[in-house]
């Protein structure tokens, strides 16, 4: 009987542990085996030891590409976090039929494809006649063309879509025991304080969680960046690598150039970064996440 | 109470207008004749609808919505029906190495999508499908972590009483999860279609690798190339690109405004014990 149901189970699960085995472990496995190999698709792997990790760590265009992503990501995370508790604080305190509304209104740019996002940054961030500059006036910088402006002007228009993580911090908000807060006022505590005492703890647990999915795609932006700055026609539309960010290289590496090999190496890379980032954010929220009994 | 909530309704209003004002933009600009791109009018000074005209005629739009709609509608339907599949075998069933599997498959939610991107892509090659459609989305016939989870998290809601009733009635364990399960969860199962819905639906980067045929090319991937055509040439055609933009993103929009519930609800959700 028993043992029956362990059948059944197990045929439940299926699907999962086929498509693990097919399209995670086996590519996991075969991606570690390319990375060591020259491999262009047409014609057959050659063996050739650690060269692509010992060319990776020569490539000017890694460290570039590193250097920009790592670049973006440090702003965009933190930038992301603020503005989208600070919003996800108003809406806790407007009436509830209110805040539903706003939660669209926030929400809704998430929806919005980012070959659309990348369209919009070419023309509202226009150096010249861009919607952004016209508000900003003579001291608006040319973001789409400088190299010093193109990765903050991508961080803000990437901020454009935190709506997810509003709505997450929302509904930690929501779980934020009242009388916790209304024990801190009755002990005189400010309202700073409270926010520090009280809700920065409660929704710890939310806060790291978009800590470290913010971080992984972050570390992954690719769709807004090609669309803009790179394309079929034009290797490259600017002539600076202010754009180049690390999955643009590791695309271009694998699909325009076939350097399937090479390419495999810097998934790698990139797979030992985006691990040890999680694992530190891991260690440090240790001594800040509390996960509530409840 | 009154004085102290109005910095609320500002700061609330501000934002809405910056959150919104993008898309009015686009629409407006996508109507505008060139000249008037930039202009920042909400309502078009000279109306430009031929826009649209000139795009329908540029590019095959409609077969590449028509793409997005079948490839996004496949991505998504297999998706929910394979997760909820597997989330029955984990929130029913007590078997050997439950715990151990459950944390694998959360552990790959973690898994960077650019690490497998590579291998993956040589599997549908040596399958002779990498110039399709398919590899867009039949991964997903074999469920995903997150919706796993998710769908789970509902499964596990269902009071254990009504299974044992039906088994007792000799019911197998399909009818309890296609007859019980599945209708008491329906809520969940929407939250996983709209989700997936929406990321197929502008997934760019996958049907840059596998589709070089125009003709099997989704709306994100077309409008790409609309971009290349019309945008980086010497003399940029923004009017044609916008209009472009607006085909991609407004059938989200509007399942977004039908649906909004459910996308809200599968966002909420994520934050919840992760």
């Amino acid at each position: 009987m028993a043992r029956r149901e362990t059948w059944a189970a197990y045929g439940f699960l299926s699907p999962w542990i086929v498509g693990f085995l097919v399209f995670l472990a086996g590519p996991m496995v075969a991606s570690l085996v390319l990375s060591f190999t020259d491999y262009d698709v047409l014609t057959g792997a050659e063996f050739v030891g650690a060269d692509n990790y010992r060319t990776l760590f020569g490539d000017p265009r890694v460290r570039t590409s590193l250097g920009n992503t790592l670049f973006y990501t440090a702003l965009h995370v933190p930038l992301t976090m603020v503005v989208s508790l600070a919003l996800a604080l108003l809406l806790n305190r407007a009436g509830r039929r209110s805040a539903g509304f706003f939660r669209t209104v926030f929400y809704l740019p998430t929806v919005t494809p980012k070959v659309a996002v990348g369209v919009l940054f070419l023309l509202l961030f226009n150096g010249q006649s861009g919607l952004v500059n016209q508000v900003l006036g003579p001291i608006g910088p040319d973001w789409t063309a400088d190299p010093a402006w193109i990765k903050p002007g991508l961080v803000l228009i990437g901020a454009w879509s935190l709506g997810s993580t509003v709505i997450i911090y929302l509904a930690a908000l929501r779980d934020v025991p009242r009388d916790l807060h209304e024990a801190a006022q009755m002990d005189g505590a400010s309202a700073w304080a409270r926010f520090r005492a009280v809700t920065v703890p409660s929704i710890s647990g939310a806060l790291f969680f978009t800590l470290i999915i913010n971080t992984i795609s972050g570390l992954q932006t690719f769709d807004e960046v090609y669309t803009a700055f790179y394309g079929s026609a034009n290797q490259q539309t600017y002539g600076s690598d202010a754009a180049l960010f690390y999955v643009v290289y590791l695309f271009q590496q694998a699909f325009q150039f076939l350097h399937i090999g090479y390419a495999s190496a810097l998934a790698w890379l990139l797979f030992g970064i985006i691990m040890a980032v999680t694992l530190v954010q891991v260690r440090l929220s240790r001594r800040f996440v509390h996960y509530g009994g409840g | 109470m009154g004085a102290r909530r109005w910095p609320i309704w500002t700061g609330l209003a501000v934002a809405a207008v910056v959150f919104t004002y993008p898309f009015a933009w686009l629409v407006s600009a996508s109507l505008k004749p060139r000249p008037d791109v930039f202009d920042n009018a909400l309502i078009p000074r000279e109306w430009a609808p031929e826009n649209y005209v000139t795009i329908w005629s540029a590019a095959p739009v409609l077969t590449w919505l028509g793409n997005s709609v079948v490839v996004a509608l496949a991505a998504a339907a297999t998706v929910t029906v394979s997760s909820a599949i597997v989330a029955f075998g984990f929130a029913y069933f007590r078997f050997p190495g439950r715990n151990a599997l459950f944390a694998l498959v959360v552990g790959t939610m973690m898994l960077p999508g650019a690490v497998t991107m590579i291998p993956t892509y040589l599997i549908w090659n040596e399958l002779g499908l990498a110039a399709t459609q398919v590899p867009l989305w039949a991964q997903n016939l074999f469920g995903s972590a997150f919706y796993i989870f998710l769908i789970r998290q509902f499964f596990l809601g269902v009071p254990r009483e009504l299974f044992e009733a039906a088994r007792v009635d000799g019911a197998s364990y399909w009818r309890l999860f296609w007859r019980i399960a599945v209708p008491l969860c329906r809520p969940a199962l929407i939250v996983a279609f709209v989700f997936e819905l929406r990321a197929s639906w502008s997934d760019l980067l996958r049907p840059l690798i596998y589709l070089r045929d125009p003709a099997l090319f989704t709306m994100p991937r077309g409008m790409k190339a609309i971009l290349d055509q019309f945008g980086q040439a010497g003399e940029a055609r923004w009017e044609v690109v916008l209009a472009g933009a607006v085909l991609t993103t407004v059938p989200m929009i509007i399942a977004f405004l039908l649906c909004q519930r459910y996308f809200i609800e599968g966002v909420a959700t994520q934050g919840r014990k992760g």
